[in-house]
């Protein structure tokens, strides 16, 4: 009788985190028949063959290394420093991937001390972080946090040993190849230029005067909904960016402007030409966009 | 003599009929002295133009397309947002010297006959050619530190509205010198309300 293939083994390793991507994937629908096929050697919540000290003493194997925070080497997890520790597990890992923005670039707790806090691979978008030289077998799944299901999709993939098309920062093109804008429900608004009057709401379009950065954020955060409902934008809050290395931006809820102009202009638009349109399409009043689409006092 | 082509027939009813538009307003210039003007039949000059509207709508397309060309070129141009300010300065004043029919046509039909304008010209879709262009040349002003940032229109107003009602005064003789004279002053005046403090 054959036997039973090996379970795909994990590593999950924690840097400096707030576990916002292990609540993240502990969401995830199919975490269930997804434990049926992997095994996780280590992890900081789930069941686990290892304890952590187990994990920094004996340096296992795995098939996937999984790294969830942002990378400082004197930080230590089981009494091992993360200049060492995250290299020599990185080393007998055939995969990698880097779990949310904090472990892709930086993230959040970059800010804290930019100069000794980095991305496993990027340090922002320069490719200058610890495990640069083997950034082939790193996946960066970007996003504060990651979406769970970006990353059974990556697992997925691996368990089928299919390739997984990657953009220059190391996302996987069918989850960052499209902008938070792709799938937006205020699309309407944003091509008529009517902008929200207030969060929350389901009218109107966030990104004139909210802040928002989906016309130029990498994320599919529209299109492999959150929960399977919803979204920033869904409902009525402007995307952060937060998939991309400059994330975090400051003043978040605000639309940095040159006279009335939006900095920052759609991705791949021309100034010119955006204005030119834009101008065109702010010339006309359309009643059904300047109304509440559902009207509580009707 | 090569026969002229009919896009080359059309400039020059534009043409004739800019300065017709120009000169007598929007009202009193009709297809019969248009095409009396050019020396064609009124049933022909129909099949260039439908309708005496949709002649007056394609002539401010041109102009705003003539002035956003020449503002493009001024914010190509490797100059400071203050030199540029003299050269679209200078530009406006020479347009209005060289060819008033087209600033005329601008002031005294486009801006002051807005129910022939309301379809297929809504808000600033014909003129977006100029428009775009002066927002480019204010938002780069902006981002450069040199101007001050403030609400778009405040500062089209004043540049724009400035601009025409000194080549209003002129068409008016109302003002004593030549138009080119006041350049200088006039550029000087638009950068210092302008300029960031």
């Amino acid at each position: 009788m054959p036997s039973k293939p090996a379970k795909f083994q994990i590593v999950w390793l924690q840097g400096i985190t707030c576990n916002g991507n292990t609540h993240s994937f502990l969401n995830d629908p199919l975490l269930g028949s997804l434990l049926d096929k992997v095994r996780f050697l280590y992890h900081p919540i789930l069941p686990s063959q290892m304890s952590l000290r187990e994990l920094v003493v004996k340096i296992p194997k795995s098939d996937l290394l999984i790294v969830e925070g942002a990378y400082r080497g004197d930080f230590e997890r089981g009494g091992a420093v993360m200049e060492k520790l995250l290299p020599a597990l990185a080393a007998r890992a055939k995969n990698i991937v880097a779990l949310g923005s904090c472990a892709s670039f930086g993230g959040i707790f970059k800010e804290a001390s930019p100069e000794s806090i980095s991305g496993i691979v990027y340090d922002k978008s320069e490719a200058t972080g610890p495990l640069a030289a083997m950034r082939e077998k790193v996946i960066n799944l970007g996003g504060c946090p990651a979406h769970p299901e970006w990353l059974s999709f990556v697992i997925g993939m691996m368990l089928n040993k299919r390739k997984v098309a990657l953009d220059e920062l190391g996302r996987p093109k069918e989850l960052y190849a499209y902008t938070v804008h792709n799938g937006c429900l205020r699309n309407d608004y944003f091509e008529w230029k009517v902008d929200s009057r207030s969060f929350g709401t389901k009218e109107g379009c966030l990104y004139y005067e909210q802040g928002c950065q989906g016309p130029f954020t990498h994320g599919s955060c529209n299109k492999i909904l959150w929960n399977g409902v919803a979204s920033k934008t869904r409902a009525g809050t402007p995307c952060f960016g937060c998939t991309e290395p400059t994330f975090p931006k400051t003043d978040l809820f605000r639309t940095k402007t040159y006279m009335s102009i939006p900095s920052e202009m759609p991705l791949g638009v021309p100034k010119r030409s955006y204005l030119a349109l834009a101008g065109a399409a702010k010339s006309f009043h359309i009643k059904r966009l300047e109304e509440r689409l559902i009207d509580d006092h009707a | 003599m090569a026969r002229p082509s009919k896009e080359e027939r059309k400039v020059s009813i534009m043409t004739k009929a800019l300065e017709l538009f120009s000169k007598e307003g929007f009202y009193q210039t009709t297809m019969p002295s248009i095409a009396e003007k050019i020396g064609m039949s009124v049933g022909n000059l129909y099949n260039y133009f439908a309708s005496k509207e949709t002649l007056a709508k394609e002539l401010i397309l041109y102009i705003a397309n003539m002035l956003g060309e020449e503002i493009r070129r001024i914010n190509e141009s490797p100059l400071d947002t203050r030199e540029k300010i003299v050269a679209i300065v200078h530009m406006y004043f020479k347009i209005a010297q060289e060819r008033p029919e087209t600033i005329e046509y601008f002031l005294r039909v486009y801006l002051s006959n807005r129910e022939v304008f309301r379809e297929g010209c809504e808000g600033m879709i014909c003129v977006s050619a100029f428009v775009t262009e002066l927002m480019i040349f204010f938002e780069e002003g902006v981002r450069s530190g040199e101007l001050r940032d403030q609400d778009f229109f405040s500062a089209f107003g004043l540049f724009m509205g400035y601009l025409g009602g000194m080549v209003f005064l002129n068409g008016e003789r109302i003002l004593p010198n030549a138009l080119e004279s006041y350049e200088a002053s006039i550029a000087e005046n638009i950068y210092n309300a302008l300029k960031a403090r």
